[in-house]
């Protein structure tokens, strides 16, 4: 019913725009120099922006990575020094190993865990307002520091904290665990906590678009549940995975902040090198690092993109 | 209505983990933040006192969190307002295809996926090196500009996706203007997700952290004065401060969620017509 409106206004609109051209005399090479003009007239403050604060900042990195530093300053020149360093160290390469064995697990958790509530909310709970209260409850916490987040663990991981002293007292343990905060294993819980629901967000929008007759197409064919998730839902719920995918990925490969917070500094990712080379003003350094991690970053993300048409699927 | 399958259960039990995951350590940090004066990061509560929020509110004690909050509160309200604007605008420019589009597209998604920290060194070393002054409402102000665009734009995306073009079809058959389709029609229909917008902007400024790291001068904002002290305050006085952030932004995210009710009561109310008309 639908599509038979919306095929209609279509054609109304064709018809329409039809009519304006022959009125006009315009041709259609007019109509899309117009389109251009107003296009990018709505979209200028979007480009200055963009370029001032996105496109020439990464070309000043580009172009700092080639200079040359001393302790205290920075200078102009061509110098393939920082590369040589970063790509000769052993660090770099255990670092950016790190780098991605953090995305790749907590991309891993994220997608269970976003997957299984997003799942839940779109196709066990039946009435709108009610997933409408419990999205909102999962979205909440997002639009709060992420950085007091990350303090909040303290009182549960700490050497005497809730986690410890639960365990101790059911005789699980006896002494206290080392592990639980200030390790890879804080780091990856706080990454979870944090963007889970990135991945809830997309999936369960995509859900909600599956036409739920074809459920119960499934259903009536004698699927069981489970053969109706693995080959209905699933297949049809790809595109909101990989949009989750890339924020995901995205997130943890820049991450900084919450390697350093939730290892106690003792562990690294390349936002870390990054930020350290930055507190010792060896910004051409920097820059090297930087400019590494940022092709990474988008031959990544360009590669999910190729799966997945983002604007369709918003 | 046909019974709950036993995964129902299953799953609800999941999901009320996954809420617990989510809510607990705000809730622990919450009640700690109210220990008596001799307690200490973690149980057991010493005593029952506001001893540490009293503690924030002496300047010396803890660094200059109100002149950062403020600061924080008038940079959230300015990316705020510029992030509807531009987003609107863009979203409307979006919705017909034109000459570098595509173009301008990837620069949208690039500026989402790019790692926050290139963001700060860039537009901080082009702040130093050409000599201007790095300054939260300058630098820092563009910088958190990058954060908050895609998001009002995938939101706007979104809504244009769902638009009905008819209506706008019905009013210029009747002859409004262009501007008078967007005035009267487009805004008031997609008002409700501005809001959204609207709130996007404001909390993810407000919370904001490695983009304002290098951009933001010699005056903190409130995340970068929080970070600060997680490095030397070592009492339950970074939990009081948490709790009042947080509550802060509870509150922000009910204003916007009224609103939004509001205005979608409103349009139940008076958006219909039917049995008004001439009879």
């Amino acid at each position: 019913m639908e599509r038979v409106h919306r095929s209609l206004s279509d054609a109304r609109r064709r018809a329409l725009a039809l009519r304006h051209t022959e009125t006009l005399g315009q041709t259609a090479g007019a109509g899309l120099r117009n389109n251009t003009v107003i296009g990018w007239l709505l979209a200028a403050p979007l480009a200055l922006v963009l370029v001032v604060f996105l496109v020439l900042p990464i070309v000043m990195i580009v172009v700092v990575s080639f200079w040359g530093a001393t302790e205290w300053s920075i200078y102009p020149a061509f110098l393939f020094d920082n590369y040589e360093f970063l790509l000769t160290s052993d660090v770099t390469y255990r670092v950016f190993f790190n780098t991605f064995k953090y995305a790749a697990i907590t991309w891993a958790f994220t997608l269970l865990i976003g997957f299984t509530v997003a799942y839940y909310l779109a196709f066990h709970i039946r009435s709108l307002t009610w997933q409408i209260a419990l999205f909102l409850l999962c979205t909440i916490p997002f639009l709060t520091s992420n950085i007091i987040r990350m303090i909040s663990w303290i009182p549960f991981l700490g050497r005497n904290g809730i986690a410890n002293s639960t365990l101790i007292s059911m005789g699980v343990i006896d002494e206290p665990l080392e592990w639980l905060l200030f390790s890879d294993f804080s780091v990856v819980l706080a990454f979870v906590h944090l963007y889970t629901l990135f991945m809830v967000v997309p999936i369960f929008n995509t859900m909600m678009r599956i036409d739920k007759s074809l459920i119960e197409a499934a259903v009536d064919a004698g699927a069981t549940g489970w053969q109706t998730l693995r080959h209905v839902i699933i297949p049809l719920t790809k595109p909101g995975i990989m949009i989750g995918t890339i924020f995901v990925v995205a997130l943890v490969m820049g991450d900084f902040i919450t390697v350093r917070f939730m290892s106690g500094s003792q562990s690294a990712n390349m936002g870390r090198l990054i930020q350290n080379d930055i507190a010792l003003l060896q910004y051409p350094s920097a820059s090297a690092t930087a400019v590494i991690l940022l092709v990474t970053v988008l031959i990544l993300i360009g590669t999910l993109l190729r799966l997945v048409d983002i604007r369709k699927e918003l | 209505m046909e019974p709950r399958p036993k995964s129902f259960y299953a799953l609800t039990a999941f999901f009320v983990l996954f809420l617990i995951f989510l809510y607990g350590p705000t809730v622990t940090i919450g009640i700690l933040s109210f220990q008596g004066p001799g307690g200490g990061l973690t149980f057991p509560m010493r005593g029952v006192s506001l001893h540490w929020f009293r503690d924030l509110f002496e300047q010396q004690a803890v660094g200059d969190i109100w002149g950062s909050f403020s600061r924080s509160l008038v940079l959230g309200l300015m990316v705020m307002v510029t992030t509807v604007v531009v987003s609107v605008m863009g979203g409307l420019a979006f919705r017909k295809r034109f000459a570098g589009s595509t173009v301008l597209f990837y620069l949208i998604i690039t500026s989402l996926v790019i790692p926050s920290i290139l963001i700060s060194l860039g537009v901080g070393l082009i702040w130093s090196q050409s000599g201007l002054p790095v300054h939260w409402s300058s630098s820092g102000f563009g910088a958190q500009l990058t954060w908050t665009l895609p998001f009002g734009l995938l939101i706007m995306f979104a809504v244009f996706n769902r638009f009905d073009r008819s209506y706008e079809e019905a009013a210029r058959d009747l002859g409004a203007s262009p501007w008078q389709v967007i005035r009267h029609v487009v805004l008031p229909i997609i008002a409700p997700s501005l809001i959204g917008v609207a709130l996007f902007g404001f909390t993810l400024s407000y919370d904001e952290f490695a983009r304002t790291l290098l951009t933001s001068g010699s005056y903190n904002t409130l995340p970068l004065e929080i970070f600060g002290m997680t490095t030397n305050v070592t009492t339950p006085v970074l939990f009081a401060l948490g709790t009042l952030t947080t509550v802060f932004s509870l509150l922000v995210i009910g204003v916007f969620l009224l609103v939004v009710w509001l205005l979608n009561h409103r349009r139940a109310r008076q958006g219909s017509d039917a049995g008004k008309g001439m009879i």
